[in-house]
């Protein structure tokens, strides 16, 4: 098949998930105000002393992001697998894995880029400023498409299992450790005057490495859901 | 011509049918007909390749279709029991996405020749999938035979929940394929008005 014709599947992929997503707008919305409410809530809970914040603040920030991307994992195969779209998507004449990449692309416009986009006010409410600030939005930028990534071999894996959000934490979970390590220690590094490069160098790595496999194992998933 | 060699196939425990030998050329209508459970869904989902037999293989123009892949996908169209459609979307949108998916692009105005060609008034065009009736949501994923220019159509049931006038127009269109020289499979509870040269019948005995 040409080439174009790649671009016709995946651009048409997503333009209908944003198209569904603006439709559906309120799901997304959920998204950012668990985000906000979740970070919010560390502040009530520690103490409103500005040291502490501003060390639990990269920490803070991206567990928050980490469980708003696990929340909308749901919203990624399960309506296609649901609705048959999934059976037109694994026989379309291109590669599975390249239509995959456009779904995750599409999946992180509307649940990751939201919260890249958020998290400068909510650094600045835990005290984060200047360069801290950039390195989160920064490392938030890099790290949320390998969260989508890693996520989305996740939802392929429970598609049609029963209790299947509680599965896909535990199967995800762990997974998004390095991320999560490297993403706020970035942040912390920073702080500590010592720069974030090396923390980034780090995430851009994992996006890399996922974006080639995370692909290509969500495909495989997918046509053993439709077996 | 699409062909299956010694084809078996299990599901669980049960085994739903073994060594099946069927050849469909040009032209033909296979009519796959049986009990519930006696596996035409199946049959037809390994005849798309979604679902891998257990033994045997399936032949298109003489070539195993597990070695042609994406060569074998751009040959046909299936239309499985689900809609394939968003409830979010219209029956215009619905049609031009999943025409876009499939990597045949069509404009607006073809989508709606295609459901008028069907049956669908203009009014049912701009509403929301989810408050069309069964038979409107099936009429609207059917359209795809107008629009479509694959040889091989593999269909599930596509007459379930359609009035007689549509049944009608679909057999219609299924006739005007077949006599380009196309290929339909068809999983069916009811008879296909179509001239008996061009059907051709497997029972499948559960």
């Amino acid at each position: 098949m040409s080439d174009s014709s790649m671009w016709v599947s995946i651009s048409g992929i997503i333009r209908r998930d944003l198209l569904l997503a603006m439709r559906r707008w309120s799901d997304a919305a959920m998204s950012v105000f668990f985000l906000v409410i979740v970070v919010s809530l560390f502040p009530l809970g520690v103490g409103p002393e500005p040291a502490v914040l501003r060390t639990i603040a990269p920490g803070v920030l991206w567990v928050a992001a980490l469980l708003t991307c696990l929340l909308s994992l749901a919203r990624v195969f399960t309506p296609d697998y649901l609705d048959g779209v999934l059976e037109q998507m694994v026989l379309v004449p291109q590669p599975l894995s390249l239509l995959v990449l456009g779904k995750v692309l599409a999946h992180w416009v509307i649940s990751g880029l939201p919260v890249v986009l958020l998290s400068p006010l909510l650094g600045l409410q835990f005290g984060l400023e200047g360069e801290a600030l950039g390195v989160l939005v920064l490392s938030l930028l890099l790290g949320t498409p390998t969260l989508s990534m890693i996520g989305a071999i996740g939802a392929a894996l429970v598609l049609g299992v029963r209790g299947s959000g509680l599965l896909v934490a535990l199967l995800v979970l762990p997974l998004y450790v390095p991320v999560l390590i490297f993403g706020a220690g970035a942040v912390t590094s920073s702080m500590a005057g010592i720069g974030g490069e090396a923390n980034l160098s780090l995430l851009g790595a994992c996006l890399v490495l996922s974006l080639f496999l995370a692909p290509w194992a969500t495909a495989a998933a997918l046509r053993i859901a439709l077996e | 011509m699409l062909q299956a060699v010694a084809l078996s196939c299990r599901r669980g425990e049960r085994r739903l049918f073994s060594d099946l030998n069927v050849k469909v050329e040009r032209g033909k209508l296979l009519a796959v007909v049986g009990e519930n459970g006696s596996g035409k869904t199946s049959l037809l989902r390994i005849f798309s390749s979604l679902l891998p037999p257990e033994e045997g293989s399936v032949r298109w123009e003489g070539q195993d279709i597990h070695q042609l892949k994406e060569l074998y996908s751009g040959q046909l169209m299936y239309l499985g029991h689900l809609n394939g459609l968003k409830d979010d979307l219209t029956a215009v949108e619905n049609l031009v996405s999943s025409m876009a998916l499939a990597g045949e692009p069509c404009s607006e105005s073809k989508a709606k020749e295609a459901l008028e060609a069907i049956g669908l008034k203009r009014q049912v065009h701009r509403l929301p999938s989810k408050v069309l009736s069964q038979g409107q949501k099936r009429r609207v994923a059917l359209a795809r035979l107008w629009l479509s220019t694959r040889p091989l159509w593999l269909l599930d049931e596509p007459f379930t929940s359609l009035d007689t006038a549509s049944t009608a127009v679909v057999t219609q269109r299924l006739h005007a394929h077949l006599q380009r020289e196309g290929l339909v499979v068809v999983v069916t509870h009811q008879e296909i008005g179509l001239p008996a040269e061009r059907l051709q019948q497997l029972r499948l005995a559960g």
